[in-house]
């Protein structure tokens, strides 16, 4: 793999950039695999990379339908955090934040995680105790968290609105100092250049119309580039996890629903970190380019359409404005939307399933990206191992089946209730 | 005049209306129709911002909402805006407006030094470098985010209003040009209700800048006249009126600009407002971009779009040059060489990249006996700096040639603008001559006319509007226009630049700084889908959202891939289609008005006692009444304590109450509680839990036994919207066939408790003639003249009653309550003493121990489950994980080292180890004193006794704890009955 | 934003519906544990034609089965609860 450094930028500028090569290879699908990972996104990408690097499992192939990074990893809004209250959901989340930190200098690609902080805004007494449970059970498993007083979140957000007037007044503020935003792109490519360089096959514009079984086990898949063999199938394409999950007659704990976000025109700093509420259910943080990125709750219905309700956006914005009441003038650039996978206890699926040599790495929800690095090494780690690694083997596919649910919110088991 | 470039004569701006506004601090002069572009070059100015990346000087290059270099901050105070188009900004009187995005000044910027150094800052340079770990990234990245962004951020909130709109109409025109206002006209004329919809301040779209003769009428004329009998027919015609976005089922939204950027508006304080129209079709009359082309130094300041050359002319009465270059694929940069000879420019060359051989309109031929045309000659450089164009080279017969020149007017050919058709989710078809995509398939109700439809000339898109937008239109009645003002474009795109350009200085994105070279380095790195390509240059991406240099870039891609155009793909169409402002996204429902507030009917009652209020979902309750200098905890205090031992009255108006009545009533509320209900006698009442499908608990709440047929359901605060949905889906999904009816009473029955020792006196003293129910009994009696219904149920531990009166006769029932209490020695007491006095009996609450992952199990209630089964819940509760050891159980918590238990604080054995349990509820011991909290702990019924530390790291708070029973006073339950 | 026909009230805008369920993911009381577990917890999850329940929330308040694409969105028949769905 070329290296990148500041020197290579210098020899690029004097050659006239000729020096560059492919990030990754353009590879034709072989006959077989040992691993086939279905969908190439961060995720797909990530586990391709750890099972060749951590497992040593290099003969490794990712099938990506379109693009590599063009499902939820380019559609999100970027936010990387912990601050879970749940246990088995910090511990995995925190795991990955430490893959994070160490990322850009683990794939030679810089990611821009970028450690400004990711703080949840209380409004009420409730809020903070509410808060004071998900801090003190983060900071007893060694995360980060501590809360703001308002003296410090008047000095480190000057426009967030912390008069009394307001709907929901801002009465403190549980901050986790090294949550963030990452690059969201440079994840997917960052992943794919290094797991390309690994020698694992990274095949765009090659959808799986089929998975192959013989005798109950998994013997490969159908593709619009041919068939293609494979010991073991990982199935890693949330938003759609039900359709292909489908091809091996599996049914899933998931509905498929949109979630919007929407950027303004970039402006000069304004919003130094990320902020979330207790009340408000929106977020809104300022990417690196100068955008306010916001976004909030899903669409709440089922949809493939991947084209969002404007109403929603239209309360986004409200919400945003209640918070920092001087973005009002600025103007929406641009919106989009993304399907997720809306599992029934808001938490993911990473593990195997029925099928002999059939993985599922899905259902989650609208938190998958920060999880990326996370879910790769423990999707590698169960693809590699056939069983699940500690950190995901309480996210099983038959938790619903036992009553074993991982619920955050605690709002219940319909994905529409979250 | 206003300024040196200004005519004499001629354009739509109002010489009588002289306008004085302000940029980068110098005052200038324009009319009336100006926009801030036009005035700015009438007065010279060239130079009106800076690019993003780079920071080169550009000018203005377009003259609609298209342009992506002219970007400036309008405004002040609370109505600042930054990154107005300076072509989308019409001049008012005390406009101020000031270049962005440069330090300190315009003309002399040091970010600069960017451009500089740019051959070592390539696209996507920033994913190769940077490295060493976060806290070295947070450093560099402190810096660029400095230099990133556009304009300075706004820093108050906004001085003015927005507001929402609905509407439906037959047809929703959008665009207000030749084909928009047939089609308007055409549809009108059938009695369709038409809304016109035209982002400009004025109608008329291209007839603004190439005024003709239709139906025999000079179409300022004609414009005028359509205008007065499309609103005579009852039509609505909206100005300076952007549809943003196309949804699904044909609903647009349409974003009504009232103001200017900056401008302070009338007496209603509108700034915008945003039109959701419901339409049953949509004619799209959009228009066409006009796209760049590639030189070297294609961004200079003095590069122009032929058609907005000519718009500056012929609109505004600009001459944006003296001596010009025009480079064209095609016709209509002709009539803009001509109308600048006319209006005294010289034109240097017309560079004309068809061939020599191809078919010669009579425009270009007219040209070729006055002007110097050169057929398959290109521009090679433009040459000049931040002052403006020095002249440029150009590539004619082969040879290099320098031209002297001071503007370059572009002609690239025209893009069909298709954002709302892609946005309803049409397709395209590419025509490779013209290189262009236009409306193919439609999924929604909506066609495509005109330009916007690749239409080429003036009698054909007349034509094409007036007959699409009406089934029943005849052809022969369509607006026609004068033979000479029906140009053809016969475009004949070519995307090659000359050889001799510099790919590096030929930019595509112009405000992102993307150039050719970028799109080729990108692909040779391996970024060649048209999404990665777009994300790893940015291109497309800036607040131009790519309208003038999309296809420029795919073009440019599909050479690289040697592929056609249209097999290199598209990127997704998303709205908005420009930039929407977001307060009026918002409208009014953002600050103090972004949820509803609810208030308890008492609510004025509580107020006069000055009470510290608490939010409950919507609702807002008195938290506590204090007393002189009391605080919260003082207060909370002594009323939990005058409960205790004498009486206290609090307001429990907002519980959620259900009437459910009819024969099957038992059968249905057995469906919905866990608890056994059928048995209930009539004028008994029992506490009662409801359990969600998955076996968790929901809610708790009692239900009382009216009459034989008829019970009433009571549910919490916060949980009362959730519980009436409950209801409704189980009357009406699971058990339609029942004979029962349930309706939400809740604010209907407002209600008083009464709890304390003396709580029995207090209803004696008020309901006279009633005899006293016992605990969970019912009667009923006037009070104060009232008819009342009183619960006997104790929430506190304590002998208590709930008094229910109609919501709208309350006040004396409460005067009559609360006088007799504090007769008595009693007091008013809020939530918080609500809430200490429930911990202490160990009574759950939603949002506390009902956490939505609670089964009844875990919270000691398996007792009440009815053993028969058959209600909601039961099923899921069979599954294994509910029985299995280390789930986590309700218990109780008693501090023993005098230390405050903190709520929300983790249960550990020992220092330094894993939580094995969480406080839920913190409160006091009322009479003894001391610590008391619930929580839940693994295993915890089986674990009382054992010592625990609750450790609130974030608070630095600890206390020692021992595990006891969930219930603090009167464990053995005498209190509360007689 | 969807267009939905309600029984009661007529074409209304999707803001005034919420979504519950696929109609066959209603369960009953006295459905088996491992049916209750296929209907409430796994869905077919179709891109394409489904038939659902959804509520005229802000409306009349009333229940509707709504047959919709969930891909064009398209909805070819919007009927009260206790009409029989067509098979």
């Amino acid at each position: 793999m070329q290296r990148y450094s500041a020197l290579s930028l210098l020899r690029g500028g004097l050659n006239g950039q000729k020096s560059w090569q492919r990030a990754w290879r353009d590879p034709a699908p072989k006959s077989h695999y040992d691993v086939i990972i279905i969908g190439g996104g961060g995720h797909g990408l990530a586990t391709a990379y750890y099972l060749a690097k951590v497992h040593g499992v290099r003969n490794v192939a990712v099938l990506e339908r379109s693009w590599i990074g063009g499902g939820n990893t380019g559609r999100n809004t970027t936010i990387v955090r912990s601050n879970y209250r749940q246990p088995a959901l910090h511990n995995l989340f925190e795991f990955s934040l430490k893959l994070w930190e160490g990322m850009s200098d683990d794939l030679n690609y810089n990611v821009m995680f970028s450690q400004r902080g990711a703080m949840f805004l209380g409004h009420s007494d409730s809020d903070m105790i509410r808060l004071a449970e998900r801090g003190d059970a983060m900071r007893a498993a060694g995360i980060d968290a501590e809360f703001m007083t308002m003296d410090q979140l008047r000095k480190k957000l000057p426009l967030l609105d912390l008069s009394d007037k307001a709907r929901y007044p801002i009465v403190g503020a549980l901050n986790q100092p090294r949550g963030g935003t990452a690059r969201h792109d440079a994840v997917a490519w960052g992943y794919a250049r290094a797991a390309d360089a690994l020698g694992v096959d990274v095949i765009q514009n090659c959808e799986v119309l089929g998975i192959d079984r013989v005798g109950g086990k998994v013997t490969g898949v159908q593709t619009t580039r041919g068939s293609i063999g494979a010991d073991r199938v990982g199935i890693c394409v949330a938003g759609n996890s039900g359709q292909v999950a489908a091809m091996a007659d599996l049914r899933l704990p998931i509905e498929s629903h949109l979630l919007q976000a929407f950027v303004s025109e970039p402006v000069k700093p304004m919003i130094d970190m990320v902020i979330m509420s207790q009340s408000i259910h929106a977020y809104v943080s300022q990417s690196d380019k100068g955008e306010i990125v916001m976004g909030g709750d899903p669409d709440l219905y089922p949809t493939y359409s991947q084209r969002g309700r404007p109403d929603r956006i239209e309360g986004v914005a409200g919400q945003c404005i209640a918070l920092f009441p001087a973005l009002s003038r600025l103007r929406m650039l641009r919106s989009w939307a993304g399907t997720t996978d809306m599992s029934f206890d808001g938490s993911p699926i990473i593990g195997t399933t029925p099928v002999d040599g059939l993985y599922l790495n899905g259902g989650w929800c609208y938190g998958g990206f920060k999880a990326t690095p996370a879910s790769g090494w423990t999707y590698a780690h169960t693809l590699a191992k056939g069983e699940p690694h500690a950190l995901n083997a309480p996210f099983s596919l038959d938790r619903f089946e036992t009553g074993a649910t991982i619920d955050e919110t605690g709002s219940g088991p319909m994905p529409h209730h979250r | 005049m206003s300024g040196p470039m200004r005519l004499a004569d001629g354009g739509l701006i109002d010489r009588s209306r002289p306008i004085r506004f302000v940029f980068d601090g110098k005052s200038y002069q324009g009319y009336a129709g100006d926009s801030l572009a036009s005035a700015l070059l009438a007065n010279g100015v060239v130079l009106f911002g800076r690019s993003f990346k780079y920071h080169r000087p550009r000018g203005v290059m377009a003259a609609g909402i298209e342009e992506p270099s002219a970007l400036v901050q309008a405004g002040s105070g609370g109505r600042y805006e930054p990154n107005s188009r300076a072509t989308d900004v019409f001049i008012y009187d005390g406009l101020q407006s000031r270049s962005q995005n440069r330090w300190p000044s315009l003309s002399f910027d040091l970010g600069g030094i960017n451009s500089l150094i740019s051959p070592f800052i390539p696209a996507g340079f920033y994913y190769k470098t940077f490295f060493g770990g976060p806290k070295l990234w947070l450093l560099y990245e402190h810096l660029i985010r400095q230099m990133a962004g556009l304009g300075m951020p706004p820093t108050q909130a906004d001085s003015d209003i927005y507001e929402h709109r609905a509407a439906f109409c037959d047809l929703l025109v959008v665009g207000s040009g030749p084909a928009g206002l047939a089609a308007a006209l055409s549809a009108s004329a059938t009695g369709a209700r038409v809304i016109l919809a035209e982002q400009d301040e004025r109608l008329g779209g291209s007839l603004l800048t190439d005024p003709a003769t239709i139906d025999g009428l000079p179409s300022d004329q004609w414009i005028t006249k359509a205008r007065e009998s499309l609103i005579a027919a009852g039509g609505r015609i909206l100005t300076r009126t952007t549809a943003a976005g196309y949804y699904d089922h044909d609903l647009v939204n349409l974003v009504e600009r009232l103001t200017e950027p900056g401008q302070t508006p009338g007496p209603d304080g509108l700034a915008q407002r945003l039109w959701r129209v419901r339409a049953g079709r949509v004619i799209l009359a959009t228009g066409a971009f006009e796209r760049p082309r590639l030189f070297e130094g294609n961004d200079l300041p003095g590069v122009m779009l032929s058609g907005a050359v000519r718009t500056y002319l012929r609109r505004y009465g600009v001459r944006a040059g003296s001596r010009a270059v025009i480079t064209t694929d095609n016709d209509d940069a002709y009539r803009t060489a001509l109308a600048l000879a006319e209006a005294g420019a010289s034109i240097a060359a017309i560079l004309d990249s068809r061939p020599g051989d191809s078919v010669r309109s009579a425009l270009v031929q007219k040209a070729m006996t006055q002007l110097p045309v050169h057929f398959g000659a290109k521009l090679i450089a433009a040459k000049g700096s931040a002052k403006g164009l020095k002249g440029a080279s150009a590539l004619i017969d082969g040879k290099v040639t320098a031209l002297d020149c001071d503007l370059i007017a572009v002609s690239g050919g025209f893009s069909p603008i298709v954002h709302l058709h892609m946005q309803a989710g049409g397709t395209l078809a590419w025509d490779e001559l013209s290189g262009s995509f236009s409306p193919d398939q439609t999924r929604q109700n909506q066609t495509t006319v005109g330009a916007a439809a690749g239409v080429d000339g003036l009698s054909a898109t007349l034509l094409n509007g007036w007959t699409k937008a009406s089934p029943k239109a005849k052809a022969t009645a369509a607006p026609t226009c004068a033979s000479d003002d029906d140009v053809a474009l016969n475009i004949i795109a070519d995307w090659e630049p000359a050889p001799q350009a510099r790919l590096k200085k030929a930019f595509v994105d112009y405000q992102n700084d993307v150039t050719a070279a970028d799109l080729d380095l990108a692909w040779r790195e391996g970024y060649r889908s048209v999404e990665h390509l777009k994300r790893y240059t940015t291109l497309g991406m800036a607040t131009d959202q790519g309208k003038t240099s999309n296809l420029v870039g795919l073009a440019r891609l599909a050479k690289s891939e040697g592929r056609p155009v249209p097999s290199v793909g598209l990127t997704t169409f998303r709205p908005p289609y420009t930039p929407v402002t977001l307060g009026v996204l918002a409208a009014e429902a953002t600050g103090a008005h972004l949820d509803p507030r609810r208030r308890p009917v008492l609510y004025k009652t509580h107020a006069a006692e000055q009470p510290i209020w608490q939010p409950v979902g919507y609702w807002h309750r008195p938290r506590a009444y204090p007393m002189g200098t009391e605080n919260l905890h003082q207060a909370a205090r002594r009323e939990s304590l005058t409960v205790r031992t004498k009486v206290g009255v609090t307001d429990v108006s907002t519980l959620g109450k259900f009437d459910v009545s009819g024969p099957d009533a038992a059968i249905f509320l057995e469906l919905i509680c866990a608890t056994t209900v059928g048995k209930l006698a009539v004028g008994r009442g029992r506490y009662t839990i409801m359990l969600r499908e998955d076996g968790m608990v929901m809610d708790d709440g009692t239900v009382w036994r009216t009459e034989e047929n008829r019970f009433l359901l009571t549910s919490s605060t916060g949980g009362a919207d959730r519980m009436a949905a409950h209801l409704s889906y189980v009357r009406k999904v699971i058990a339609p066939d029942l004979k029962v009816a349930v309706a939400n009473v809740q604010e209907h029955w407002a209600a008083v408790a009464v709890a304390g020792p003396l709580a029995k006196a207090v209803v004696a003293a008020v309901l006279p003639q009633m005899t006293v129910p016992r605990h969970m009994s019912l009667d009923r009696g006037d009070l104060a003249g009232v008819p009342t219904l009183t619960l006997a149920a104790s929430y506190s531990g304590e002998r208590a009653f709930e008094i229910y009166a109609p919501s709208d006769q309350i006040a004396p029932v409460w005067a009559a309550i609360v006088k007799a209490a504090r007769d008595l020695g009693g007091c008013l007491y809020g939530l918080e003493a609500l809430e200490i006095l429930r911990i202490e009996k160990g009574h759950i609450v939603v949002g506390g121990e009902i956490d939505g992952r609670a089964s009844p199990h875990d919270l000691g209630l398996s007792k009440m489950l009815r053993p028969a089964g058959g209600y909601i819940g039961h099923t899921a509760l069979q599954r294994p994980a509910f029985a299995e050891p280390g789930r986590l159980q309700m218990i109780g918590l008693e501090a023993v080292d005098g230390s405050a238990i903190p709520e929300g604080s983790m249960l550990l054995t020992a220092p330094k180890t894993l939580p094995v349990g969480h406080v839920t509820a913190a409160g006091l011991n009322v009479i003894k004193g001391g610590s008391i909290a619930l929580g839940f702990l693994r295993d915890g019924f089986s674990r009382t006794g054992e010592s625990l530390i609750a450790w609130s790291p974030t608070r630095n708070q600890t206390a020692k704890v021992k595990v006891t029973a969930p219930v603090f006073y009167d464990v053995a339950g005498v209190q509360y009955r007689d | 934003m969807l267009l939905i026909a309600c029984p009661n009230c007529g074409p209304r805008a999707q803001a005034e519906f919420t979504f519950e369920r696929p109609l066959a993911s209603i369960v009953t009381p006295t459905e088996t544990l491992p049916d209750l577990i296929h209907k409430l917890f796994t869905r077919d999850n179709p891109r394409g034609p489904s038939w659902e329940l959804w509520r005229h929330t802000y409306g009349c308040a009333g229940w509707l089965k709504v047959h919709r694409d969930t891909h064009s969105h398209q909805i070819s028949a919007a009927l009260p609860v206790d009409m029989e769905t067509p098979s």
